[in-house]
């Protein structure tokens, strides 16, 4: 016992630089945006605008925990902007007008919405054996669609008080969207840690065959992951649609790309089998934050874009270097 | 015999990992060297030094007396060098002849020169008496045949020095003729080989030096004909090994596990066998045998035609791997890289992957637990590492076997079927992976063991089968067991 426990600590302080720079390089990235930044703008470390860029990246936040469960596995998920907007459009729908339903019912059938949608993306791909990419852009496409129709392609406004509490609300200061978030990655990376379930996802990933060699379901895992990326997809619609105070049927768009960029900025290798929900986590804030304070700065909306991109090729280049032999 | 390439005070490390301490050798022309050791003893490395792959940290390699530097993979092949590797990497879906001319397509206008590239592929082909089309896309080949066109590679870059790595791993014995064959020609034509493999017979037969390395030092380089065979091994694993093969005292008892009437259609055809408790049954057969198919599909891995299996004389329904671990049954299969382990993951999670359902609660694991019994197994298989945190993917072939044997064993299996266990590992390890057979045996269980090796046959089994062409032909006791019976059977469905 005593021995494992010294092992233990042992195997924590016993970093090589190169590992360090590998499991914490980014934290360190990180603190040099927000120093950069800060000496830039004073109005940057400034408690509301703070909240304010947590309140951003919260849906962001959400979409990019259920992207790295998938990634995690080898696989993606481009339908999540989708399936955001539609549960949204869902949930909306359910708490406006003569027909209003408790908050929670609506939130609910929000979630469901989404988690069925991921599950139908995981069994096609797990049961048919069709490439992820295929599979979850023809999944963007069907479900921009669903809500295109449910909703005749027009916003869904007037919504409930209690409803839109959990987009502009706050408890103790703190914006329920954050709080969301929060709860959200703290269940999400004590699964992967700690689980049976999350060492069968890193598994999977690590090498599909041997996987299923070592007695793992690999298509139940498949299809777990795409499901709980339609979960938090879901999620993340009902959110967006409380904090913007209607259902938009347009919403999302191109919000896969922002989600992809956080798992990769944070770490989790696009094979599959490598990576941390943190560093995803610090992925979401670096978006944020950058451009938050690109705002500020007065830069244009265009060329962020272009800083955006070379963030993300950055990243991955210093993670590929770390990496090496 | 004139010098030809030689290393002089080559040394590598790692970070704090030191790999080679001045090495010094000499590679002479018109001679076939082999490069014996254990995994891990630095053979990979010097030939990544060789070939362009790694830098030396210092050291001077001089070619024909010039001193040179090798920054690349393609300087190596420009200054003759050129290795087959062990892991076939050619690219599946090219055809045979532009796998061999990758990167230097004969060109016309502009355009590539198929017409040239494949009759330059089939003189190639022909010059080791391969009978392939060079159009045939290499997914469609045999194994043997994929081995086949690498060494046509490495031959046709005109290079002076070849460097062969395990070639015959994948091969028959016919195969491996030819290639000597081939070796012979190349050895007179004045190229100079060296031979990297664990296999002695081949060593015995095709080569001149041996060079042997252990813990990144050279032991010593001396004449074939002066070494025996097991002043080798000693020199390799640096003790005296009074036997490869442990003293076998386990006892034969009931039948565990039954195979009834097994068929797979262009796998295998009715195949039937029992294993007993405490029995070591070996299964020896060429290359595509069926081995392998038969024992994957006993473990769920594939879909039967008709076949019943029976666990202590019951009936049981094994729809896949899970149902048959869930029975009992452990299968270490052939290839630990595609189907053993995820490298990129630690050893620890490697071992325990298949043993999650007993050491959790709810779905959540026990750590402490698991720490524990992973130590356990790390411990009795004397698996070699840092620290059990570390990636699979950076321990040496013999030690990467032993965790998928940690990980099978963690299951407490009453039947553990082995294909290949001891393929491409060294001696020292193939010693103690054979004593925990024998150690498993002892308790009463059943090992089932494929090998391609005569001599693992012969030493480990309690009993022979014999595969040919996707069929049981023959069945052998112990005492009945020898090699010519046994290659008899396993060529008795070939035409």
């Amino acid at each position: 016992m005593l021995e494992t426990k010294i092992e233990k600590t042992v195997g924590k302080l016993n970093f090589t630089p190169k590992q360090f720079l590998r499991d914490f390089g980014i934290i360190f990235a990180f603190l040099l945006l927000i120093v950069v930044l800060s000496s830039l703008n004073s109005n940057f470390l400034e408690y509301n605008n703070i909240i304010n860029v947590v309140r951003q990246v919260a849906i962001n936040g959400l979409l990019a925990i259920g992207m790295t469960y998938v990634i995690l596995t080898g696989g993606i998920d481009l339908s999540v902007g989708s399936i955001l907007a539609f549960s949204g459009v869902v949930s909306a729908s359910l708490v406006t007008g003569d027909s209003e339903l408790p908050v929670l019912l609506a939130v609910l059938v929000g979630i469901m919405a989404g988690s069925i949608l991921g599950f139908i993306n995981g069994f096609i791909i797990a049961r048919f054996n069709v490439a992820a990419f295929v599979a979850t852009l023809a999944m963007m496409s069907i479900a921009r669609g669903l809500t295109m129709v449910y909703s005749n392609g027009n916003p869904i406004s007037g919504l409930s008080d209690g409803f839109k509490f959990i987009g502009g609300g706050e408890l103790i200061g703190i914006p329920i969207p954050v709080i969301i978030l929060f709860i959200v990655f703290v269940l999400g990376a004590f699964i992967l840690q700690k689980t049976r379930f999350g060492r069968y996802v890193y598994a999977v990933g690590g090498n599909e065959t041997s996987a299923r060699v070592s007695g793992i379901k690999v298509n139940r895992v498949k299809i777990a992951v795409y499901t709980i990326s339609g979960m938090l997809s879901g999620l993340a619609g009902v959110v967006l649609s409380a904090r913007v105070t209607a259902g938009l049927p347009q919403a999302g768009t191109a919000y896969e790309l922002d989600a992809i960029a956080a798992v990769v900025i944070g770490g989790t290798s696009l094979v599959g089998g490598r990576g941390r929900l943190w560093g995803t986590i610090i992925g979401v804030l670096i978006i944020g934050v950058l451009s938050n304070g690109l705002d500020l700065l007065n830069v244009s909306s265009y060329f962020q874009m272009i800083v955006k991109g070379i963030i993300i090729i950055a990243a991955v280049l210093f993670d590929s270097k770390v990496n090496k032999g | 015999m004139s010098e030809f390439l030689e290393l002089k005070g080559i040394a590598k490390s790692f970070g704090d990992v030191q790999v080679l301490n001045d090495v010094n050798v000499r590679f002479n022309k018109g001679e076939v060297h082999a490069l014996m050791g254990e995994n891990g003893a630095g053979k990979s490395t010097m030939m990544k030094i060789l070939t362009g792959i790694h830098m030396p940290t210092s050291g001077e390699i001089f070619l024909k007396g010039e001193s040179l530097k090798i920054k690349n993979p393609r300087e190596a092949l420009s200054k003759g060098i050129s290795m087959i590797h062990q892991e076939l990497s050619s690219i599946k879906d090219l055809s045979i002849a532009e796998n061999i001319f990758l990167g230097r397509e004969p060109v016309k206008y502009g355009f590539i020169d198929y017409k040239e590239m494949f009759k330059k592929t089939e003189e190639v082909l022909n010059s080791i008496g391969v009978a392939l089309n060079p159009k045939t896309k290499i997914r469609d080949l045999k194994v043997s045949d994929m081995q086949m066109v690498e060494i046509c590679k490495a031959i046709s870059y005109d290079a002076e020095i070849i460097i062969m790595d395990e070639p015959t791993s994948a091969i028959t014995d016919r195969e491996v003729e030819k290639l000597f064959g081939v070796i012979r020609d190349l050895k007179d034509n004045g190229k100079s080989i060296i031979y990297i493999s664990h296999k002695m017979k081949e060593i015995y037969d095709i080569c001149d030096v041996i060079t042997v390395l252990r813990d990144g030092d050279i032991v010593a380089t001396k004449p074939t004909t002066e070494v025996s065979n097991n002043e080798l091994i000693s020199m390799m694993v640096g003790r005296e090994l009074e036997d490869v093969f442990p003293d076998k005292n386990n006892v034969v008892g009931e039948p565990i596990l039954s195979i009834k009437n097994f068929s797979k259609q262009s796998m295998f055809n009715d195949i039937n066998f029992e294993v007993r408790k405490g029995e070591i049954l070996g299964i020896a057969g060429l290359m595509g045998a069926g081995r392998t198919e038969v024992v994957e599909s006993i473990f769920g891995l594939h879909k039967l035609d008709e076949g019943e299996i029976q666990v202590n004389n019951k009936t049981i329904q094994i729809n896949g791997p899970w149902d048959a671990i869930g029975k009992g049954i452990a299968l270490v299969t052939e290839d630990r890289k595609e189907q053993g382990l995820a490298l990129c993951r630690s050893v620890k999670e490697n071992i325990s992957i298949s043993s999650l359902a007993s050491i959790d609660k709810y779905g959540v694991l026990d750590r402490s637990i698991e720490n524990e019994k992973v130590n356990d197994y790390i411990k009795a298989l004397r698996i070699k590492l840092h620290s059990k945190n570390q990636e699979a993917g950076q321990l040496s072939g013999g030690n990467q076997q032993k965790i998928v044997l940690a990980k099978w064993l963690m299951t407490s299996p009453s039947i553990l079927i082995l294909d290949e266990p001891t393929r491409g590992i060294d001696i020292g390890a193939k010693s103690e992976i054979y004593k925990l057979m024998v150690e498993f045996a002892n308790k009463g269980f059943a090992i089932i063991m494929i090998s391609s090796e005569l001599p693992e046959i012969l030493g480990m089994s309690d009993r022979v089968l014999v595969f040919s062409n996707g069929e049981k032909t023959g069945e052998l006791t112990r005492e009945e067991a020898n090699q010519e019976k046994i290659m008899e059977y396993a060529t008795a469905n070939l035409r």
